[in-house]
């Protein structure tokens, strides 16, 4: 089994042969600060949450490099489909903190994101994302766009039909769809090595006539690099391609979860040293003389934004009753109507 | 002008509103050289092409998950299911995303598709093949269920059901696909959707109904016309959202109702309809509603399958009974 693709190792010492992206210490400042940010958002998140102020939250500790190394290789013609734990992606593409603060916090409004509008919401039901991405990627195709599809799932959902039925078609189809797993080693309870009795989730890409790769998931070099590859060749009507990104779930499930009812401190701990901030901090501070004020400043500044967005989505009032009918057709059924009329009334 | 069987009728729709709209798209089993196994589509890839009419690998999850996809990206999917014993694999897609998306993206991305998919026993097919199942569908929110009962509402509603900008179950009763035609006019005409359709009009007794089962349910009506019971026959038409004022007026009027499905009797549209009729036309009722259902059961094997339909007689006999009640 060749080893996953990495430029970065735990330490941030450079183990590969740089892309040009990662030779640029602007991007790569750029990437470390939307980690940190997707971090505050997610602390924030947390917070708020035991506090009675936000609805169930899927931390996504650790993964931060997933899908922002994925946002940051697309295009605003590609279209993001992603599961509930990729919010970094989500806010890279133009998704407002307060957005996603209003989504976790029970609000419809969440999803009516001003930016990107084309991108699909944050999908509950596992694996249910990767059909919609065929769809997408045909829709695309069709209308001679040059977008791809992008959508991440979890080691989870690879076991899921949905999963190798999608990968099926984009691949009898040559869809330019790109599937991404965020394999953050578990299932709620379930550990990867329960999952599946394959190797590599890359592996499951085989049987459709995809190419698949596995990638560390903590490198966000190597995450961007992999991505850029696979949707320049969707884009140039290549096909598609199954990306595996090996990761660690650091955090519970989900606030509703308690992981120390299924796995020790002791599995957990070691996964703090290959998480995916420290090695690019490293990196920087070896390679693009980051210092301490650099770093206080990104994170206050972080502090403070995710800070006041979390007040705005406070401060936003509920929607009224009948919001719960009015958006379910474009042009309401007379006994919903009415329904609709007696709620504003109620 | 030729007469047409549903079947024509159907290919017809799909073939205008290809021609009408180029966003319209099809895919599903066997539907491109095939002409999909009921022959629905039969011609149409060499009139579109193979873009735009296509067979898709064999998964109902991809039909109805691409569907909602491609639809939320600008295009307008016609999807075939096979069979709709088969569509059971897409109630996932369907419940959970299609008929939500628009709602919960507060009008964001939406879901302009229909599902087209045959349902209904009667014409002898192997196991799974002859489901009625249109209340589990009917159940959900956000999802439009029609099912046409002749070829000229086959043509007018498939087409109001495409150009509708909210998911669709379109569902066809198989047994009726060449048991009738009529003069149908290729004039891209839709019928209004959300609608029930008076039939016949009638003194003494509404008779709702749908899909095939309008056959055995017209046939009781001529016979009990014959002994001087007048019957006001109803195409229900639209499954959901079901036109309940139409059904009222008719009750209001002949103070009676008999309720006809294939499906089975427990919470079976005719359940609703019931329900419905209780909590609105009580005081206005002479006797109790009825139900003529398929039974409590699986689908029968095609030998004993005809015992299961109502049949014109058990139709008669729930209307004679009600005619009876003091
Ligand atoms: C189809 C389906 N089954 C069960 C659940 C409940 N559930 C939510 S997340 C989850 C585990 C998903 O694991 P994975 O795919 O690895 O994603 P992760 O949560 O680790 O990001 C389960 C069982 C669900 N949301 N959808
Ligand atoms: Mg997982």
């Amino acid at each position: 089994m060749p080893e996953p693709l990495a430029f970065l190792d735990a330490a941030g010492r450079v183990v590969g042969d740089l892309p040009d992206f990662a030779r640029d210490g602007d991007t790569l400042r750029a990437l470390y600060t939307a980690m940190v940010r997707a971090r505050a958002f997610d602390t924030k998140a947390i917070a708020l949450q035991r506090t009675g102020r936000l609805g169930t939250y899927a931390s996504s500790l650790g993964q931060e490099a997933i899908s922002i190394g994925l946002a940051s290789a697309m295009t605003e013609d590609d279209v993001f489909l992603p599961s509930f734990r990729e919010h970094g992606g989500q806010l890279w593409r133009g998704v407002t903190l307060e957005e996603l603060f209003l989504y976790w916090g029970g609000d419809e409004r969440g999803n009516d994101f001003a930016g990107p509008r084309q991108d699909f919401p944050v999908c509950i039901p596992v694996a249910s994302q990767f059909p919609h991405a065929a769809g997408v990627a045909l829709a695309l195709q069709r209308k001679g766009t040059p977008g791809v599809a992008v959508t991440v799932g979890g080691d989870g959902a690879t076991s899921k039909g949905d999963f190798y039925e999608a990968l099926n078609v984009i691949g009898a189809w040559m869809l330019p769809a790109v599937f991404v797993i965020n394999n953050n080693q578990w299932a709620i309870s379930m550990p990867r090595t329960e999952q599946t009795h394959a190797e590599t989730l890359a592996d499951k890409a085989i049987a459709a006539g995809v190419p698949g790769e596995q990638v560390d998931g903590n490198d966000v070099v190597a995450v961007r690099a992999a991505a850029e590859r696979a949707l320049a060749r969707a884009r140039a009507g290549e096909g598609p391609a199954l990306i595996e990104c090996v990761s660690y779930r650091l955090g519970d499930h989900t606030t509703a979860d308690d992981a120390s009812r299924y796995r020790d401190e002791a599995e957990v701990s070691p996964h703090w040293k290959a998480e995916p901030l420290i090695r690019l901090r490293n990196h920087l501070v070896v390679a693009h003389g980051w210092g301490k004020r650099d770093e206080e400043t990104v994170l206050r500044s972080c502090d403070a934004e995710v800070d006041a967005a979390a007040e705005a989505y406070l401060a936003i009032a509920p929607e009224p009753p009948r919001a719960m009918i009015t958006h379910l057709f474009a042009t309401l059924p007379a006994d919903l109507a009415a329904l609709a009329e007696d709620l504003a009334d109620g | 002008m030729a007469e047409r069987t549903m079947i024509e009728a159907i290919r017809m729709a799909l073939g205008r509103a290809l021609a009408d709209d180029p966003d319209v798209i099809l895919f599903g089993e066997d539907i491109g050289i095939d002409g999909g196994v009921f022959r629905a589509t039969d011609g149409l890839i060499q009139r579109f092409g193979s873009g735009r009419v296509r067979d898709t690998p064999l998964s109902e999850t991809v039909i109805a998950g691409m569907a909602v996809g491609a639809g939320a990206t600008g295009l307008k999917p016609v999807a075939e299911i096979q069979f709709m014993g088969f569509l059971y694999s897409a109630i996932d897609q369907l419940a959970n995303h299609a008929a939500r998306l628009r709602n919960r993206t507060r009008g964001r991305l939406t879901c302009p598709i229909v599902l087209r998919a045959p349902y209904g026993g009667g014409i002898k097919a192997p196991e799974h093949h002859s489901e009625s199942a249109e209340a589990m569908f009917a159940h959900i929110p956000g999802l439009r269920v029609v099912i046409p009962s002749s070829p000229g509402r086959a043509y007018g509603l498939l087409l109001s059901a495409i150009r509708d900008p909210d998911p669709v179950l379109f569902l066809e009763p198989k047994r009726l696909y060449r048991a009738i035609s009529e003069e149908v006019p290729d004039d891209g005409r839709a019928l209004p959707i959300d609608r029930a359709i008076v039939l016949r009009e009638g003194a003494d007794v509404t008779l709702v109904s749908w899909g095939a089962m309008l056959t055995e349910t017209r046939a009781a009506a001529e016979t009990l016309g014959e002994e001087g019971i007048s019957t006001e026959l109803i195409d229900l038409s639209s499954l959901k959202p079901i036109d309940r004022p139409t059904i009222r007026t008719s009750v209001a009027k002949t103070g009676r109702c008999v309720i006809v499905h294939e499906a089975p009797l427990t919470a079976g549209l005719g359940a609703e309809i019931a329900a419905d009729l209780a909590e609105h036309c009580l005081t206005g009722l002479l006797a109790p509603v009825r139900r003529v259902t398929g039974y409590d059961t699986v689908m029968p094997y095609p030998r004993i399958e005809h015992h299961y339909m109502p049949s014109t007689d058990r139709i008669a006999g729930a209307v004679r009974d009600v005619m009876a009640f003091a």
